[in-house]
């Protein structure tokens, strides 16, 4: 790496003077270097763009809780479809009395709530079911996950236009992408006062990698559920049994049985700084990080250098709302010999994230999905930081 | 969180501020015929299972043609998924999961290839092309015999090996919502 430009004295900072003309949109500073990356299955890195499955959030440069848009985290299925909103339609019918044809000027004009809330898909934490790799950083572990303010029409609201049955307990949702991606969800009073057609992110509309122009919002609920490029909700008493929650999604356990429909994001968090690759100088460092849960508002987080032998609260900077993302810091001074920095959340109910040997006991190793145990990271007497399992 | 309620039957939901909006206003009817055209799902009961039939000898044809290339021959694997093998290690330190060893519903596998098979242009099998691809998957995987034939009045019953290989979650194996006896306010 060149020597970082220095400015020893104040008169070596560069005058000022006018700067580049206005533009229609602002682009990054070209100090700053901020980007996805996208990958295949764990242990395939790095992949030919052409070969992703997902993309991954930069949670290691990333301050405060909102996610960019274009930094949010994907996972397509057959990649992005480029869709004209004028001929984009919602399919709405199955056990309701008034089965409709929706436009996106139809449902643009429709009353919308607006929530932030944070998406994680649920295969985030793969990368370490089985071993560690040394050599990733925590957009690698934990970069399917991200927050944002969606905005969109109440699923409730939509229930109550088309006339849905009392009867009708599940609802498909299915996508307008190549895969046609369906799932199967539950019409609990939670998804139905939560969940909503979501048609705005950070204040704009979607962008297509997240489902433009509407996608399918349920607060705290497993990535894939929420379906992008939304055409067809079909309401029935059962589930449908799509593949995507049969034979992927599911939990395949230690006795080759395997768990279904486990659909909320458990109580997470990791520490983004320092982190995987990154180095650290002894003396004052600032330790911090993410915490989220699907089952509401995340109420503590505590950091260990020391291995998860002793614990201390770290501070959860500004609001930690339900759902959504929490910002946590504490201060540390490191004093050069090899430590091991670790944190573990608890939300509002009282849930507290696992250790890893916890998690496996529970959960055995083939799971694949809903990996929430606690992140290590090992820092050497040389202050590189690097992955490891705990 | 509030947020107005579209009145039943279309009749005028009062919006704060003093707009008024009908339920009618918002998309038009859809008709059976359109929703014939994208009403794709298949449950495992074999509801809205298109009519036709194919068998093993059509499937293996149509599986060299627009499958293997990406699934292997013999469906053994390749660029995309494994679809044979694999039974008997679920429970195993290297599981391999399969349409054979773990999909529970045949169903679901018609369903799937239809809606996203093959990859480059999902929908264009026919549906007598489909039952023979689904027939040949389920040969090779030892579920139906060699000389099988498929339609809709066989595929529901097939047993799969993994049928009841998994275990809903309780919070929403039965679902109960405030809407299954809502509240009866004038
Ligand atoms: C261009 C490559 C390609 C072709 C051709 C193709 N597939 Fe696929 N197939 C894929 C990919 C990629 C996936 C995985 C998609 C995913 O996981 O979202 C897949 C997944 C599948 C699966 C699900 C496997 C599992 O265990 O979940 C089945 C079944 C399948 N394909 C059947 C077929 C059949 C039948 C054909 C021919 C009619 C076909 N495929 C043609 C690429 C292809």
């Amino acid at each position: 790496m060149a020597a970082p430009a220095a400015a020893d004295t104040l008169a070596e900072v560069p005058p000022r003077g006018p700067g580049a003309p206005l533009s229609a949109t602002s682009e990054r500073s070209g100090y700053v270097h901020l980007g996805r990356i996208p990958e295949s299955t764990p242990g395939r890195r790095p992949v030919d763009p052409g070969e992703a499955i997902n993309s991954k959030t930069p949670l290691g440069q990333l301050v405060g809780t909102i996610t960019p848009a274009d930094l949010h985290y994907e996972r397509s299925h057959a990649g992005v479809p480029d869709i004209d909103p004028a001929l984009h339609r919602l399919l709405v019918h199955g056990m309701a009395t008034r089965e409709r044809v929706f436009t996106m000027d139809d449902i643009r004009a429709m009353p919308t709530t607006s929530r932030i809330a944070f998406l994680e898909c649920t295969g985030n934490g793969w990368e370490n079911w089985k071993t560690a790799p040394p050599d990733v950083t925590v957009q690698n572990t934990h970069g399917l996950v991200s927050t944002s303010e969606w905005t969109g029409v109440p699923l409730a609201y939509v229930l109550d236009l088309v006339g849905a049955d009392p009867a009708a307990t599940w609802m498909l949702a299915e996508g307008g992408d190549g895969a046609a991606v369906a799932r199967s969800i539950p019409l609990t009073d939670e998804i139905i006062a939560e969940g909503m057609l979501a048609h705005g992110q950070n204040g704009e509309p979607l962008r297509p990698a997240h489902g433009f122009p509407l996608r399918l919002f349920l607060p705290g609920l497993e990535g894939n559920l929420n379906i992008k490029w939304l055409r067809r909700l079909k309401f029935g008493d059962r589930p449908f049994m799509t593949r995507w929650e049969t034979a992927r999604y599911t939990q395949l356990q230690a006795d080759g049985s395997a768990r279904q429909f486990q659909l909320r994001q458990e109580v997470n968090s990791v520490i983004t700084a320092p982190s995987g690759m990154m180095q650290i100088r002894p003396g004052f460092n600032r330790v911090t990080g993410l915490a989220w849960s699907g089952h509401g508002r995340i109420t503590r987080v505590e950091v260990s250098t020391d291995g998860a032998r002793t614990w201390r609260d770290a501070a959860i900077a500004g609001p930690a709302l339900p759902k959504a993302q929490a910002r946590f810091q504490a201060d540390w001074v490191w004093d050069g010999t090899p430590a091991r920095l670790v944190s573990r959340a608890t939300d509002e109910k009282g849930n507290l994230q696992p250790d890893r040997a916890r998690f496996i006991a529970q959960t055995g190793t083939n799971a694949l999905f809903h990996y929430n145990a606690q992140q290590t990271w090992a820092v050497d007497a040389e202050g590189r930081v690097r992955n490891v399992l705990a | 969180m509030s947020w107005p309620r579209p009145g039943v039957l279309g009749l005028l939901a009062a919006l704060a501020g003093g707009l008024a909006a009908t339920a009618a206003e918002f998309g038009r009817p859809a008709s059976q015929d359109e929703i014939a055209l994208w009403d794709i799902d298949i449950p495992p009961d074999g509801t809205g299972l298109p009519p036709g039939s194919g068998s093993v000898a059509r499937g293996l044809q149509v599986f060299e043609e627009t499958c293997a290339a990406c699934h292997g021959d013999r469906g053994q694997g390749g660029i995309a998924d494994r679809l044979v093998g694999g039974q008997g290690s679920l429970g195993s330190a290297q599981p391999v999961k399969t349409v054979g060893s773990f999909w529970p519903y045949a169903t679901s596998l018609f369903d799937y290839v239809r809606r996203a098979m093959p990859y480059p242009a999902p929908q264009t099998l026919s549906d007598d092309d489909t039952y023979a691809v689904v027939a040949y998957i389920l040969s090779l995987n030892g579920i139906v015999p060699g000389d099988a034939t498929l339609s809709r009045s066989t595929l529901p019953s097939i047993r799969m090996p993994n049928r009841d290989g998994f275990v809903p979650d309780k919070e929403f194996s039965v679902i109960h919502n405030a809407r299954q006896s809502p509240p009866r306010t004038p």
